[in-house]
Formats: C-alpha cells, structure tokens, sequence
C-alpha cells in the first residue's frame, strides 16, 4: 500500500516534470492529459473517489479541450495575420 | 540576467523554501491517518440528518451550499465572458468547415459512444446523492457526449442540435434554479438553502431532499455551459476568427 502510493505520487512528479519540458504545444496538451488522468487515479486510489470523478472530467477533458481549442483560434489568428501582411505587400 | 545570476536567485528562493517544507513535512500526519475531528463528525451524522449515502455531496450541495452557490456562478459569469469576448456582431456565411480530415472509424467511434455517454452523464448526474459523482461531473460528461457530435459529423450537426437559443435558457436555467432552491426555503419559514424538501429513504434515488435538486441543476447548468463554450470558440475558429483588426 506504502509502496504502490509512493510509487504513484513519484509518477505524478515525473509526469509533471514532463509537461513542462515539453515544447511541442500539441503533445504538451496531451502530456497535460495524462497528468491529469495520474492524478485521478491518485485521488481514487487514496479514497477520494467524487475528488476522483471530478479530476477526470476536469483534467483530463475538459481543460485539455479549452487549451486546445484556444490554441487553435490563436493559431488562426497569427496565419490570418501573415496572410494580409503577403497581400499588403 | 545571466546564468550564474539566474542561479543564486533560484538558490536564495529553494534553499529557505527547502527548509521550511522539510519542517512541515516532518510533522505530516502517519500514512492514512486524519487528523481533526469534523471529517468523521460529519461522515458519520449525513446518512442519518440528510440521507444521503455520499458525503461529499452532502457538503458540497448542503453543509456548504452557499459556497457551492458562489463557484456556480462564478463558472456561470466566465462563460458568459467567452461569449461576450468571441461573438461575432455580424456573422459570416458560406464557411463551411473541411471535414476535418478524420478518418471514418474515429467518426463510427464517436457517434456510438455519444449515447453511451450521454446516458452515463445523467446517470452521475441523478445519483450524486446515492454514489460519487453530482451534478458537476455528470454535466461536463454530457458537454462532452455532444462534443462528439462534432467529431462525427460537422460543426452544422453539432449546431442543430444545440440550437443557440435553447441552450443560453437553459443555462440560465441551471443556474436559477439553484438560487431559487435556496430561496424557496425562505417561504417555508427556514433559513436560505435549508434542506426542507421530505428527505426519503436513504438509498433511494429520489431522497436526500434539496441535495438531488440543486445537483440537477448545477448538472444542467454545466453541460450548458460547457456546450456553450465549446460551440462558441467552434464557430469562431472556424468561420475565420481573430481577425486583425
């Protein structure tokens, strides 16, 4: 029981780390996802399965979802931008 | 700033934080262990003061309703700032969207899942007082199942069946209702957000009172919401938004 939860706390800081060293903003949101999906089993597996439940809808769907879609409109943004700054000249 | 500066800035800031933490962590309560009394207190007086066999919603919906009321409204308030933010005064037609080059077994996929999930939503959604999970969870499920529509099929499907309109009701919908819950108390001669509905039998999906029906409408409020949300910045990637002004 000790083991398994250290274990997977160690997992949560590993994953964390490896979020934030990722440069690629696609895999980053992806890598986002699944520390969000470690931390719910985490939550489940010390008893806090609502935490859980909450986690899961949240970190691992949500936020990942909203990331994803505003990095999609800045992207847009910025290839519209290139495209009248090529018209202008 | 240089590396060497970088260096001893991140040395003066993690070396007191070091300390610190390791003092704190020294005086951690044993591996599965609580400590304070109003944890056990409260799990063991919920089933018999408001039956229901999940605590935390217990909390969440009535110990603690007022403050569940606050973050309601605060997601209820930010969503409503993404619309104002991405709406577009006068939209464009004719921008129908690509397809999005998705292959056709994630598309199968999808729409078999959609059901699946959307029944799985307002299942989380209905037992938040019996199991884990509440109106919180189940609503973001639901937003999800109809995000699936738009990888099936197209952001049109997506948008006929949820319509604009009916979803901004019904959004404002799940957010009245809690408030008029809370209020509804108030006739009865009670404090706001008392508990006053028959409480039922403990384990029944229809018991525990205002705990079901405030969950109900926080789940309707967030699925709204979410939908909402992801429909706006849809539209808004894909008819060409962000425009340099």
């Amino acid at each position: 029981m000790k083991i398994a939860g250290s274990l997977l706390l160690m997992l949560i800081a590993i994953s964390g780390f490896v979020v934030v060293r990722t440069r690629n903003v696609t895999a980053q949101i992806l890598a986002l996802s699944f520390y969000g999906l470690i931390l719910a089993v985490m939550f489940f597996f010390f008893q806090a399965p609502d935490v859980a439940l909450s986690q899961i809808v949240v970190g691992a769907v949500a936020l990942p979802l909203m990331v994803m879609l505003a990095i999609a409109r800045m992207q847009n943004r910025d290839r519209l931008r290139e495209r009248s700054r090529s018209r202008e000249r | 700033m240089s590396a060497k500066c970088r260096l001893i800035v991140f040395c003066l800031s993690a070396i007191p934080f070091a300390i610190v933490y390791l003092a704190a962590a020294k005086n951690l309560p044993p591996w599965g262990h609580y400590r304070g009394p109003y944890g056990d207190v409260i799990s063991s007086l919920s089933v018999y003061e408001r039956h229901t066999t999940d605590v935390v919603n217990a909390i969440d919906y009535d110990y603690r309703g007022f403050d569940t009321l606050g973050e309601e409204y605060i997601l209820f308030a930010s969503v409503l700032g993404v619309m104002l933010l991405l709406r577009d005064p006068n939209p464009k037609s004719g921008t129908a969207d690509e397809g999005q080059g998705l292959s056709k077994t994630v598309k199968f996929g999808s729409a078999a899942c959609f059901g699946l999930l959307l029944i799985f939503g307002f299942y989380i959604c209905t037992h938040g007082q019996l199991t884990p999970g509440g109106g919180f969870q189940g609503g973001v499920i639901i937003a999800t199942a109809f995000m699936l529509i738009y990888i099936a099929e197209n952001l049109k499907s997506f948008k006929a069946i949820t319509s604009h309109p009916l979803m901004e009701a019904l959004e404002a919908l799940g957010a009245g209702l809690y408030a008029v819950t809370g209020v509804s108390a108030l006739l009865v001669g009670a404090p706001f957000l008392t508990n006053w509905l028959p409480l039922g039998t403990a384990g029944d999906v229809f018991s525990s009172g205002t705990i079901a029906v405030i969950s109900a409408s926080v789940g309707l409020e967030v699925a709204a919401g979410f939908i909402l949300l992801s429909y706006t910045y849809l539209e808004d990637i894909i008819s060409g938004g962000g425009k340099v002004s």
